[in-house]
This record gives C-alpha cells, sequence and structure tokens, in this order.
C-alpha cells in the first residue's frame, strides 16, 4: 500500500449511461495497489451511491479520492440544487427521484443510509441553491 | 454450483465470460432495482434481473459479483458486454422470465446452503 495516493474525477450530469464510471475505475485502482477486499467493497459501495446520485439529482461534479495506508477519503462536490432537509434525506427510503430515474433502477432512498452503513465517517455539507458536498472516509 | 450449470439450467446464451464459468457461486439475487441490490446483497455472487443499463454491470461489479444472468430474452448491449469483461463478470442471457429462472435455481439449490437439498 501507497503512502499516500490521489484520483479526480468529472461526472458527466448529462448521460446516465456514463453514471458510475468512475466508482468502476477507483475499485480498479484499489486492486492494482493491493487493498484488502472487504476494504474495496465499502468504498466502491459508498462512492458509487454518491457517484449516482450527483447524476440523478444534483447534474454532475467532482469527485476526489484519496487513499492512504491509515484511511480512504471521497470527497464528491456538485452545484446542484442542494438538499433542504438533510435529516430526511439520510431515511431509508425517502426519496424525491420520479418514475423516470426509478424505471433506470434507481430511487428507492436507499443511496443515503448505505453510504454511512459502509463509511466510519460520513459529513455532508450543503446550501440550497448552491450544491452539496458529502465526505465519506473507510478507515483501514 | 458452478456458474456452467446455471447456464444449462437456464438454457441460457453466454455473451461473455467463459472464463468464469467453473467458478463456484452459492446464492443469487434477483432485482431491477440496482438501489435494491446495492443496500441488501451480502454474499450473493449472481444477479438475475430484467433491467438493460451499463449500471447493471457497475452495480454488480461494486458488489463483487461473478454473474449477470438477463431474463426474458432481453440482450444487453455491446457496450454493457465490453463492460463486463472488463470486469471479469460473466453474462448470459435465457428466454426464461426472472421469476421462473430464479425457480428454476433455487430448486436446484441455489441460494439453500442451509436447507438438505431434498426438504
Ligand atoms: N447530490 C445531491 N444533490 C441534491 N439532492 C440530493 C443529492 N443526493 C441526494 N439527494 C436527495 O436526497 C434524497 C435521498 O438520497 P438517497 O441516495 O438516499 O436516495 P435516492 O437517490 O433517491 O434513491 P437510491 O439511492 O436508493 O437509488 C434523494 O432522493 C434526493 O432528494
Ligand atoms: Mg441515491
Amino acid at each position: 500500500m501507497p503512502d499516500k495516493v490521489r484520483f479526480h474525477f468529472d461526472v458527466d450530469g448529462s448521460d446516465f449511461s456514463s453514471a458510475g464510471a468512475a466508482s468502476v475505475q477507483v475499485k480498479k485502482k484499489l486492486r492494482q495497489l493491493a487493498y484488502p477486499p472487504e476494504i474495496i467493497r465499502k468504498v466502491s459501495i459508498a462512492m458509487y451511491e454518491g457517484e449516482i446520485n450527483m447524476v440523478i439529482h444534483a447534474n454532475g461534479g467532482v469527485v476526489d479520492v484519496e487513499a492512504s495506508d491509515e484511511e480512504i477519503v471521497i470527497v464528491l462536490s456538485d452545484r446542484g440544487p442542494g438538499i433542504p432537509d438533510v435529516d430526511l434525506a439520510m431515511q431509508a427510503g425517502y426519496s424525491t427521484a420520479k418514475d423516470n430515474i426509478r424505471n433506470l433502477g434507481f430511487g428507492a432512498g436507499m443511496g443515503f443510509p448505505n453510504m454511512k452503513k459502509y463509511t466510519d465517517y460520513m459529513r455532508i455539507d450543503t446550501e440550497v441553491g448552491k450544491g452539496t458536498t458529502v465526505t465519506m472516509k473507510v478507515k483501514l | 454450483m458452478k456458474i456452467r450449470e446455471i447456464g444449462e439450467l437456464l438454457d441460457a446464451k453466454l455473451l461473455t465470460g467463459e472464463d468464469g464459468l467453473d467458478n463456484e457461486v452459492s446464492s443469487a439475487c434477483c432485482s431491477d432495482m440496482m438501489s435494491d441490490v446495492l443496500a441488501y446483497v451480502k454474499d450473493q455472487g449472481v444477479l438475475i434481473t430484467g433491467l438493460i443499463n451499463p449500471q447493471v454491470i457497475r452495480t454488480a461489479n461494486m458488489m463483487d459479483m461473478v454473474c449477470i444472468v438477463f431474463a426474458r430474452g432481453k440482450a444487453p448491449t455491446e457496450e454493457m458486454i465490453d463492460l463486463a469483461a472488463e470486469c471479469g463478470i460473466t453474462v448470459m442471457c435465457t428466454k426464461k422470465r426472472a421469476f421462473e429462472a430464479s425457480g428454476i435455481l433455487y430448486c436446484a439449490g441455489l441460494s439453500r446452503k442451509s436447507e438438505a437439498k431434498d426438504a
């Protein structure tokens, strides 16, 4: 495992077909760096949920991942509509997704609870009309 | 059960991942909601679905699943098959509906690890 490695991705919000591609790349890289499989699984699921959210709720954004021998930090930032009530958004089953999103296989309101479940630290900074930044850490 | 047997039981057409046919799997999950797959799958190695988009492949990759069966004769795109090949996932498609495909695999012992086979 390396001292510190950083990855940066621009997530295109206009093209759903590419949603999740950055997470696939990160998973591949963490495998090459020989992180333990259960750590990679947690990071993959948490980042993928965040990346999909960014595309379906916020029209895209940027993801930064920093991996060291102590922890993996994932920061997802967007300039989308923001989240008016974070406590409500964190509840399992709460979703503002419409049928068009559900037809794509998402919008069950399980993303945030899942991100919380698979990470050791999660923080949502958001402002309505400005955007959202989600920070997550998985400890080794 | 070997992935090869899944293909035989479902009369399925192999689309990619011949290398994985001898891999052993013990349980499966059937869903068109990738949100639910992400939230509820634990160690299921096989995903049976009727949904067609690249997120099916990416979701299976995130969950470390090794085989995807597309039901009801739905055919994944070339792009999806390439992505699965890149992720090392075996992909097949069957004419059977998802419910029927699941039932056949369940009866053959998949996802019934803790039960006696003939119970
Ligand atoms: N980046 C974001 N920008 C704006 N709103 C967001 C963002 N991420 C999540 N939300 C809001 O929080 C709600 C809950 O998100 P969560 O990921 O838990 O569920 P979902 O995305 O609706 O469904 P699922 O994740 O199960 O596919 C969303 O429906 C949306 O209203
Ligand atoms: Mg979500």
